[in-house]
């Protein structure tokens, strides 16, 4: 007997190493991530996270006070109305019901769904419902399986994964609009401490607004189940002071600079079928399957987020993406050694 | 159930009575699913006029089966006929009724697919040409599947009348199927105000 | 009453049973039309895919423990997490639910069998054979090109990562027809439930006496009925599609993905309700027994039952609050969604009520019922969180969602299916199960519920979205997913006690009696197990509770009723 149960906890012990021993690699993420407080929906920097959080705070203390109330009663009432050990065996008196508790019980919930109902229309249309100014930044938001493509119309930038805003003020704001659309099947746009989510769906275009009034990176994620790599469907979003997001306006709108002593590696990305899906600025690449590779140094992450944009984890994902990666859509390159390293030398360049 | 009550005790079988009768109760919840089944496809049918991109669209090619419509809500009429006959133990009036309710239900059928034939053929309308396609073939084809399968258990009873097995004993049975038949009319008021009327 | 006759009879035919050889006792089960066996049958059914879609479940928390693991790829994840779901509501929810009415509702209302006892045979197996065709995607769903195996698309299946361009091969084919085979099979019990009920109680049974289990059992037919068809057409849609070249979620052709979620949530949103209301149903019964008194408020918590069933017909695009329906349509579906807590509401406080002035006895049923009372509380709070339009675009589909509904499928569903178990399986076999494993289970099973729902709240609300095959570190998750992994890995050995508690009482449990409980409805008049015709005579009843008129003459309930 004691050793069955010997044997069940050596299997759970066992079955607990595993998770530790197939610790992947988790490409230089977990220390970039550390360095970015934690993306909870209650650390709030921008309008429409504000107000859910002031409705949240609302609703959580009712919700709250109401669990009080019920469940002291219901533990109140399994202690005192427990049989007892000397119990006579009698029946207790039989109740069969009261028509003023019932009132009562019911009138004072309906009165608290009405008052909830309230204040939960007025934020609904505080967050959905605000014009957007004139000269307001808008960002066309365009998700793909499973990275997410940035188009500033106004300002003739493409980028991909990591958005950059201007910083918002809390006096006078400087929001960002977000149209979304959805070039596959259905995504979400999330950042927590932004704003709640906005689902990105295929021939429908929703759209949203944040004005983070906090400069930093804020991690989001996709948040509608897309398909292999949904987990691993990541977004940034940068906001820097208005100084300092004119200067990254403009390098975007630049073209890289040509660097003669990395031609090869560009021969090699012009030659093979890169320049299929992706678009370098300036140069015969214009690919639309694949993120804009334009300035892809000037982002810290690759691969929407799963790895540090370093020339090594480029050099891994450049030769086969499902190192990192294990749905992604683009395929092995199959370069020889030379030619990767001289393409990873040129994307390098990309800035 | 006539013959049980001389085994349960006499109160019972008055309790029993008051009791409503398990075909029809039965068929009123068959009728209650279908209903919510069908109105999912009236409402992707209303839901997507117009979105088509591309034709043809229904004014182009739909025009209204009157005659298929006047035989099928006939037909509903000629049932009840059928049922008050067997009620009354005419078999012979019972089966001319009957037979006549199964040609009407026969030629909406025939009819039908000589409509379909048309907007297959001639007008190039197929389930996946468009989303009027789509949502006019389910729909209407639901509605037809559920004519064939009323038409197939009227044949039943029609070869059993003809073979002399049918009596006033199966009465219950017989209405409940009409019951589905009367609902399956209904359901194509339904279909023909959308497809036919509102959707053109 | 009727039943002591029966008595030898039944023990003859039980010992003439016993004498057949194996093949002979498996064809007696495999042509069955007696409810009894078909319920049994369900629930065993139900409770084999419980623990096959557990163990996924095992697997999904072994995966996501620690961060960045590479225990499964994500493809295999993906199927895990949709096979998890779909089985858990079709498989086990719905079978072991309808499976207990399937067996109970002809005991309780004093008739010898359902309605129609052949369609009941033909919806089992029907059901029983969608739910192999679901597992055999595993082997079989290898289509054309390749790609294929297991469904992996969510248990909600959104379109258009379910049309042909984003889900090649057969998986999700496989997907769509073992669900329609197993919802003919709900929607034949449907039709037997209320055919049953209206037509076959007892004498003196009128409606206003049937047990509260029946009258939910009326109601959960009703909302099968008209909640399951919007999936099934939007499934036959979908195969259309995918089938035919039709166009109803092709967004390239003009069609709508939203349309797919209007309709799954439309079957969605009822669905749950017919999963808990069930759980109602036992509480309705059990707390009563085990509190010594009437249950408080019969009339209100019949209303209440049918209030909650119209209202959830309406709230379903709660689900959707995400999509980018109009501020109109937000505020009308967070409206909805709070109203429908008020009837949920008074259930509680009725069950409150019984409690209160009774004589508590805390067997194994009482204990899982009680859990249930405080989880059912919480998941209903948390509920109303999510109801909050704006709140609910940062939870839902994150790890809040999860642990919410989660509290509800089994804080209280399967808190409620255990204390039904405990309760009716003496009825059903003639033996009790043992009260101290059942402690042991209960204790075991609590403390690892709480360990990962309560703490799988904060995973959501600090950004984690579900349905994801991993996190990477650094994110402020991992020591969260840990404590959620461990209190798995408790349930799953609370599930062990449970499974050894049934092997072993099979064979050697204390016999049970007629009425081990000492409680007030109708089966319990009978032997356990009941014969093959339930009951010799048809019983005569003249109040809600014939059993206590039984055993108080000086005090009986159609006095007071």
């Amino acid at each position: 007997m004691r050793r069955w149960w010997l044997t069940i906890a050596i299997a759970i012990a066992v079955a607990g190493c595993a998770p530790v021993a197939a610790l992947a690699n988790d490409w230089g993420m977990g220390d970039s991530n550390s360095r970015i407080p934690p993306s909870s929906v209650f650390d709030s920097v921008s309008t429409p996270a504000h107000e859910i959080n002031t409705l949240a705070f609302f609703v959580v203390s009712i919700t709250t006070v109401i669990f009080l109330i019920v469940a002291g009663l219901l533990t109140y009432s399994i202690v005192r109305f427990r049989a007892r050990p000397g119990d006579d065996g009698r029946e207790p008196p039989q109740v069969y019901g009261s028509n003023p508790i019932e009132f009562a019980w019911t009138t004072v919930p309906v009165i608290i769904v009405l008052v909830l109902i309230l204040i939960t229309a007025r934020t609904i249309y505080t967050v959905q419902a605000p014009a957007r100014p004139p000269g307001a930044l808008s960002v066309h938001v365009i998700a793909h399986q499973w990275w997410w493509e940035f188009r500033y119309p106004g300002l003739g930038i493409v980028t991909a994964n990591e958005l950059h805003v201007p910083l918002s003020d809390l006096q006078s704001p400087t929001p960002t609009f977000l149209d979304l659309e959805s070039a596959d099947v259905a995504h979400s746009f999330w950042v927590p401490r932004l704003a709640g989510k906005t689902d990105v769906i295929p021939n429908k275009k929703n759209s949203m607004w944040i004005d983070p009034h906090v400069a930093g990176t804020y991690l989001g994620q996709c948040g509608e189940y897309c398909g292999t790599e949904h987990a691993m469907m990541l977004l940034r979003v940068i906001v820097e002071p208005r100084a300092d997001f004119d200067r990254w306006v403009a390098a975007e709108q630049q073209p890289p600079a040509l660097d003669a002593s990395v031609g090869h590696g560009r021969r090699v990305f012009e030659s093979t079928a890169c320049v299929n899906c992706h678009t370098i600025r300036g140069t015969a690449a214009d690919g639309r399957f694949g993120p804009d590779l334009t300035h892809l140094m000037t982002r810290e992450t690759i691969g929407a987020g799963v790895a540090m944009n370093t020339r090594d984890h480029l050099k891994v994902w450049v030769s086969d993406p499902r190192v990192m990666k294990p749905g992604a859509l683009m395929p092995a390159m199959n370069l020889g050694d030379k030619d990767l390293d001289d393409l990873v030398a040129y994307l390098a360049t990309l800035r | 159930m006539a013959a049980a009550s001389s085994v349960i005790p006499a109160t019972a079988a008055r309790w029993r009575e008051t009791l409503p009768r398990r075909g029809h109760v039965g068929i009123l919840s068959l009728i209650l699913t279908e209903s919510a089944f069908f109105s999912i496809f009236v409402v992707a049918y209303i839901f997507y006029l117009g979105k088509s991109l591309t034709g043809p669209f229904p004014k182009d090619v739909l025009s209204p089966p009157i005659l298929n419509t006047v035989c099928l809500l006939s037909s509903s009429t000629t049932i009840v006929f059928a049922i008050r006959a067997l009620r009354a133990n005419s078999i012979r009036t019972f089966a001319i009724w009957w037979f006549i309710t199964f040609a009407l239900g026969l030629e909406f059928l025939t009819g039908t697919g000589l409509e379909w034939h048309r907007l297959i053929y001639h007008d190039g309308l197929t389930i996946r040409t468009n989303l009027f396609g789509s949502t006019y073939y389910s729909l209407v084809g639901l509605h037809a599947l559920h004519v064939t399968i009323g038409l197939l258990l009227i044949l039943l009873v029609l070869i059993l009348t003809m073979c002399g097995y049918m009596n006033d004993r199966h009465i219950e049975r017989t209405d409940v199927l009409s019951w589905y038949w009367h609902f399956v009319d209904a359901v194509w008021v339904v279909v023909f105000l959308t497809v036919y009327v509102i959707g053109r | 009453m009727a039943g002591s006759i029966d008595h030898e009879i039944a023990l003859g035919a039980v010992d003439e049973r016993q004498s057949l050889p194996i093949l002979g006792h498996i064809h007696e089960w495999v042509v069955t039309v007696d409810h009894k066996r078909l319920g049994i049958m369900y629930i065993a059914g139900g409770l084999f895919f419980f623990l096959v879609a557990g163990l996924q479940a095992a697997t999904i928390r072994l995966q996501l423990a620690v961060p960045d693991t590479g225990i499964v790829p994500p493809q295999v994840f993906n199927r895990l997490l949709t096979m998890h779901g779909t089985a858990m509501v079709f498989l086990v929810g719905m079978p072991i639910l309808t499976g207990f009415f399937n067996y109970l509702v002809p005991l309780m209302i004093g008739a010898r069998d359902l309605a129609f006892p052949r369609l009941n045979a033909f919806g089992f197996w029907l059901w029983f054979f969608g739910a192999l065709l679901l597992y055999f995607s595993y082997i079989g769903g290898d289509g054309l090109y390749g790609a294929g195996s297991a469904p992996d698309v969510g248990w909600f299946a959104y379109a258009p990562l379910t049309e042909l361009p984003f889900s090649r091969g057969n998986s999700t084919d496989y997907w769509i027809l073992s669900i329609l085979l197993t919802s003919v099979g709900s929607t034949a019990t449907a039709i037997n439930i209320i055919a049953t009920a209206f037509c076959l109680r007892c004498e003196g049974m009128t409606l206003n006496k049937m047990p509260v289990l029946v009258w939910l059992a009326i109601v959960v037919a009703f909302m099968m009925l008209v909640a399951l068809p919007p999936l099934s057409a939007a499934q036959a849609m979908l195969l259309l599609d995918r089938f035919l070249g039709a166009h109803f979620f092709d967004t390239q052709a003009g069609g709508s993905a939203i349309l797919w979620q209007h309709f799954f949530w439309i079957f969605g949103h009822p669905e749950v309700y017919i999963l808990v209301i069930p759980a109602f149903a036992f509480a309705s019964e059990i707390i009563p027994v085990f509190s010594r008194k009437v249950i408080f408020g019969y009339s209100v918590m019949v209303a209440a039952s049918c209030a909650i069933a119209f209202i959830s017909l309406s709230v379903w695009a709660h689900h959707m609050f995400a999509v980018g329906m109009t501020p109109a349509g937000n505020s009308f579906f967070a409206a909805s969604t709070m109203l429908v807590g008020v009837p949920t509401g008074i259930k509680i406080f009725n069950w409150l009520g019984t409690i209160w002035g009774g004589k508590l006895r805390f067997k194994v049923p009482m204990l899982f019922n009680l859990a249930f009372l405080f989880q059912f509380l919480v998941a209903g709070l948390t509920g109303i969180m999510l109801a909050v339009a704006p709140f609910d675009w940062q939870l839902t589909d994150t790890y809040f969602v999860v642990a919410h509904f989660h509290y509800v499928l089994i804080g209280a569903i399967v808190f409620m299916i255990f204390a039904a178990i405990y309760y009716w399986f003496p009825k059903a076999t003639g033996r009790m199960l043992s009260e101290t494993l059942g402690k042991w289970h209960f204790w075991l099973f609590l403390i690892g519920f709480h360990l990962t729902f309560d703490t799988m709240h904060f995973a959501g609300l600090r950004g984690m979205p579900r349905r994801i095959y991993t996190y990477q570190p650094g994110r402020g998750l991992e020591t969260l997913n840990l404590i959620e992994s461990i209190g798995a890995l408790v349930q799953g050995i609370a599930v062990l006690v449970f499974v050894i508690n049934v092997l072993c009482s099979l064979r050697a449990g204390k016999a049970a009696g007629n009425d081990p409980w000492d409680a007030w409805t109708l089966e319990w008049s009978t032997t356990s197990p009941p014969p093959e015709y339930n009951f010799a005579e048809p019983p005569v009843v003249r109040s809600r509770r014939p059993l206590w008129d039984l055993k108080h003459p000086e005090d009986p309930d159609w006095k007071y009723e």
